[in-house]
């Protein structure tokens, strides 16, 4: 065993351990946490892109690492597993992690307790999902990132963040019920919570135990779907990721995508093409999930006010675009989506950092946080509001505008517009241009299709481009409002810190468009080795654990 | 045996659903707490339900499923509970924290007819 190979578990030990020194540090000395929470995340970004580069290294045929934390082989004690799709979303987390965290020092750490050390707990149970091989493992990392997630949730507290709390809690233990019981189920059924060995276990399966097994993994599926935002298990989301302070919703980017990412993972492991009688069972029900989100999404981002509310909506669509287009289950649409997800996680998490700079120059009480009661008034806030400062010729007086941050923020804000609703020149559009052509050529640009597009497949072409119409009107309105709206208001003042994350975010997203190819090359990699579990597999479980010292002597006595 | 289990993860269950479905934020905990009672339960049976059987190895004893009970449900159950018992914990501050910040103890933090 390498030391690649022991690198696997440093994404959780390393949060782990700061999280354990600021929890000793107590709640003064918030300067010195914040830098080491900084240095930490850094480290492990770095730790996640040396990861990703190891994968990559390895070619085709073994790009998959395998760490036994307990030194048990495979099926019987928890692995670790690092691949091409762990690598991605690792290295998104850390960038999100990083960026949302430089935002963060600038004003919100203090707004409440302990945010460095819940703040680590959330990158642990965020980089422990990504990278464990074990169903029981996986719903221990969900509770750590969950249990964390209530915490930055409620962080700088308020009656909205409350509420929201309180029900966003609510639905995520409930859902966490389902998940024990749909892992008790797989099982009672299959006699193993190892990933790689359910996936050779379900092809076994007697079919008279087929509907139970059925019946588990539907349960199981229905509490990652609530994770992921899909309809109809989303209602907690847009509240609480609204209520939530900006860089704990801008680290929440990342969080739908576990649901996403468990889903991609375990569907592809469990009923691959090679499943037997279970091949590619729910298929059509990840694609109508899906579907139903994305319009959902589309209609609800046309009666959105506010910024926030409007991000938090989009999460929604990504979420639905991507549940549809892995539904397919075909390699092609899965690496468009991957490229998509790295897009979209991208340009969320600084729509959510740039909405609070945009809102933060309006006071607070010209529109409630919770906009449940607000209906669309375009042309109300043309009119100067009652007790603005008017001249003498009884016009408004335009408040004085600082140029260069109106100019960052209005740059800023058009880029991830463009980025979301998926119009050209930026990555959003590549994106999706690579979605729809996956759709009409599955197996490739120029060879052509075995049979016309589906019905499905036409309406997720459809719901692409319409939801893409239905949020540029929306961030077009909200644009004008924001930007073009002559209001007496204090232009807002910027820090360092706080436009330093959206211009890394943004410039990855510039660079990701300029520069797609490599990403989409790994994307591809990434959805073919998905497609073909068999290597998954065979990888961990041909894991030998290391002999220890006493089981070396007790070797070199029997062999003679 | 297996009937009782069953009754009894069944009412668990269902009433913890409909509490959870009720309007007052305790009522709301106490459906929670009694629906990870409810899976708890179904874990551990889960493991298939035998009288006498360890799941500790004795000397002497064939070590096979025969022998023993299954110990991994067990080792989940126990997992399990610590968790849903912390998380019901920390819902139980948030409750507090509702019950303080709005000066009511209804979910959506307002009394429905206000």
């Amino acid at each position: 065993m390498s030391f690649m190979n022991q690198l696997i578990i440093a994404p959780i030990l390393l949060p782990l351990l700061t999280a354990a020194l600021m929890l000793l540090l107590g709640e003064k000395r918030r300067p010195l946490k914040a830098r080491l929470n900084l240095l930490s995340s850094l480290l492990g970004l770095a730790i996640s892109i040396t990861l990703l580069l190891w994968v990559q290294a390895q070619g085709q045929a073994s790009s998959i690492g395998v760490y036994l934390p307990g030194n048990w082989p495979a099926p019987f004690g928890i692995a670790l597993v690092v691949d091409r799709l762990s690598a991605l979303m690792l290295v998104l987390t850390g960038i999100v992690g990083v960026c949302a965290l430089i935002f963060a020092m600038a004003r919100w750490d203090s707004a409440g307790a302990s945010f460095h050390a819940l703040f680590q707990i959330q990158l642990m149970g965020l980089y422990g999902a990504f990278l464990t091989a074990d169903l029981f493992n996986l719903f221990v990392f969900f509770e750590v990132l969950l249990a964390a997630s209530y915490g930055l949730l409620l962080h700088g507290s308020g009656r909205a963040r409350v509420k929201a709390g309180l029900h966003y809690i609510a639905i995520n233990l409930f859902a966490s019920s389902l998940f024990l019981v749909g892992a008790a189920m797989l099982y009672g059924v299959t006699g193993t919570l190892n990933m790689a060995d359910l996936a050779l276990k379900i092809p076994l399966v007697p079919e008279a135990d087929r509907g139970l097994l059925h019946a588990g993994a539907a349960i199981l599926a229905t509490a990652f779907l609530a994770k992921a935002g899909i309809w109809p298990l989303n209602f907690w989301l847009v509240p609480a990721y609204s209520a939530a302070s900006a860089p704990v919703a801008a680290l929440f980017a990342i969080m739908t995508k576990v649901g996403i990412y468990t889903v991609l993972r375990l569907w592809t492991l469990l009923f691959s093409g090679q499943a037997g009688a279970s091949s590619f069972f729910g298929g059509d029900w990840l694609v109508y999930g899906g579907l139903a989100t994305l319009g959902c999404a589309a209609v609800s981002i046309l009666a959105a006010q506010r910024l926030e509310r409007m991000a938090s909506i989009s999460i929604l669509a990504s979420a639905g675009t991507l549940m549809a287009a892995i539904g397919f289950g075909q390699a092609a649409l899965t690496a468009g989506a991957l490229f998509y997800l790295v897009s979209s996680t991208l340009a969320l998490c600084a729509l959510f950092l740039l909405a609070e700079l945009i809102e933060r120059s309006r006071s607070a009480n010209e529109l409630p946080l919770d906009d449940d009661d607000c209906h669309p008034s375009p042309l109300e806030s043309l009119h100067p509001p009652k007790g603005i400062n008017l001249d003498d010729e009884q016009k408004a007086v335009i408040g004085q505008v600082i140029p260069w941050t109106m100019a960052f923020l209005g740059l800023s804000f058009i880029a991830c517009a463009l980025l979301i609703i998926g119009l050209p020149p930026l990555s959003g559009f590549i994106g999706k241009i690579s979605l729809i052509a996956a759709l009409f050529n599955p197996l490739g640009m120029g060879i052509p299709p075995e049979q016309p597009l589906s019905v499905q497949g036409w309406a997720l072409v459809a719901l692409l481009v319409l939801s893409g119409l239905a949020s540029m009107i929306a961030l077009t309105r909200v644009g004008i409002q924001r930007f073009w709206t002559p209001q007496e208001r204090p232009s807002p003042a910027l820090r360092r810190y706080e436009c330093i994350p959206i211009v890394v975010l943004l410039g990855l997203c510039i660079a990701l468009s300029v520069r797609a190819e490599p990403l989409l090359r790994y994307t591809q990699d990434t959805a073919a080795s998905l497609q073909d579990p068999e290597q998954y597999v065979s990888a961990v479980l041909a894991t030998r654990p290391i002999p220890g010292p006493t089981s070396q002597a007790a070797s070199a006595q029997v062999q003679p | 045996m297996e009937e009782v289990i069953a009754t009894a993860i069944g009412v668990l269950a269902a009433s913890g659903v409909w509490l959870i479905l009720r309007p007052r934020t305790f009522q709301v905990v106490m459906g929670l707490c009694l629906l990870s009672y409810g899976v708890n339960l179904f874990i551990f049976s889960m493991g298939s339900l035998f009288i006498g059987k360890e799941p500790i190895i004795k000397d002497g004893v064939p070590q096979d499923l025969l022998n023993y009970t299954d110990p991994l449900p067990q080792a989940l159950v126990l997992t399990a509970i610590v968790i849903s018992f912390a998380m019901t914990a920390l819902f139980l501050v948030v409750l507090l924290a509702s019950r303080g910040l709005t000066g009511t103890d209804h979910v959506d933090g307002r009394e429905p007819n206000e």
